[in-house]
């Protein structure tokens, strides 16, 4: 059985043994994974632009979560700060600017909710199939969380150009931007 | 842990947001469910790091966040440019360029 990297340090307080720690994990997954399912859920069906932009917060901090709990602290972290902290702002910034135009968002199709209600049913089931087939009895197996310092060691040897490109892009949305919502 | 419950959460995640980028017309909830299933992707992404034991995919997942954060900011500024345009932002009055 693999080592437990986030409640390492609690089990030797606790004396968790490894399978309670595992159970401990399992346990968290679950909570997160039906809070995120949930939201996720309520964000495309709700008629209120606000709460779904609300809901969206909510999801988006299970992710971190679940990060975290993957052993990836950095990128947990950057989800929080990015996503929740700037993202969604910038969402309820537009809701605010376009406030009005829209009221709540009632007037759905029928036939086109009920089509794309069947792409996302034949979505899942085919990625479900093709997992469960393909990964149907894999283990995480990493033994203790990533290091921040290795991942930045990363970004900065073997992905250096990838890293240049995305800062060059980020320059390029940020004029693009401006370019596009000006007023005149 | 096993990896495939993340592989599916997310894989529903995805679902979910394919459905929403279907089925609503407001122009800022189709952006937020583009969101919801770049999300997906980097769970998706992180599970495998953790699971291959690689720092790639936490690299990628960066990457991934940084340009998610870009096309947030140029697509809700087109958002903001039609509802200037044309008052709305249902995208299915949007038919200017319908044959």
């Amino acid at each position: 059985m693999s080592r437990p990297f986030l409640l390492a340090a609690l089990a030797e307080f606790d004396r968790l043994d490894g399978g309670e720690v595992l159970v401990a994990q399992n346990i968290a997954f679950a909570v997160v994974a039906v809070t995120m399912l949930v939201s996720a859920v309520r964000m495309v069906t709700t008629r209120n632009v606000v709460h779904a932009a609300l809901y969206l917060v909510i999801v988006l901090a299970g992710a971190a979560g679940l990060f975290i709990l993957l052993g990836a602290e950095f990128v947990g972290v950057t989800q929080v700060l990015v996503y929740i902290g700037a993202i969604v702002v910038l969402f309820l910034f537009g809701i605010m600017l376009t406030k009005g135009s829209f009221g709540d968002d009632d007037g759905v199709e029928g036939e086109q909710r009920l089509m794309a209600g069947l792409v996302g049913a034949l979505v899942l089931c085919v990625t479900g199939g093709a997992l469960i087939d393909t990964f149907g009895g894999a283990e995480l197996s990493r033994a203790e969380p990533s290091l921040t310092a290795d991942v930045s060691d990363m970004i900065f040897s073997q992905y250096i150009v990838p890293f240049e490109a995305v800062s060059v892009l980020l320059l390029a949305a940020l004029i693009g931007a401006v370019v596009v919502a000006r007023k005149d | 842990m096993f990896l495939n419950q993340f592989l599916l959460l997310s894989a529903a995640l995805f679902a979910i947001g394919v459905y929403g980028v279907l089925a609503r017309r407001n122009g800022v909830l189709v952006l937020m469910s583009i969101e919801l299933i770049l999300n997906a992707v980097n769970i998706n992404l992180v599970a495998f790091a953790a699971f291959g034991n690689s720092l790639a995919g936490e690299v990628f997942t960066l990457f991934v966040i940084a340009i998610a954060a870009a096309e947030v900011g140029v697509g809700l500024a087109m958002v903001l440019l039609l509802y200037r345009n044309a008052r709305n932002i249902d995208l299915s009055r949007i038919d200017l360029m319908r044959g």
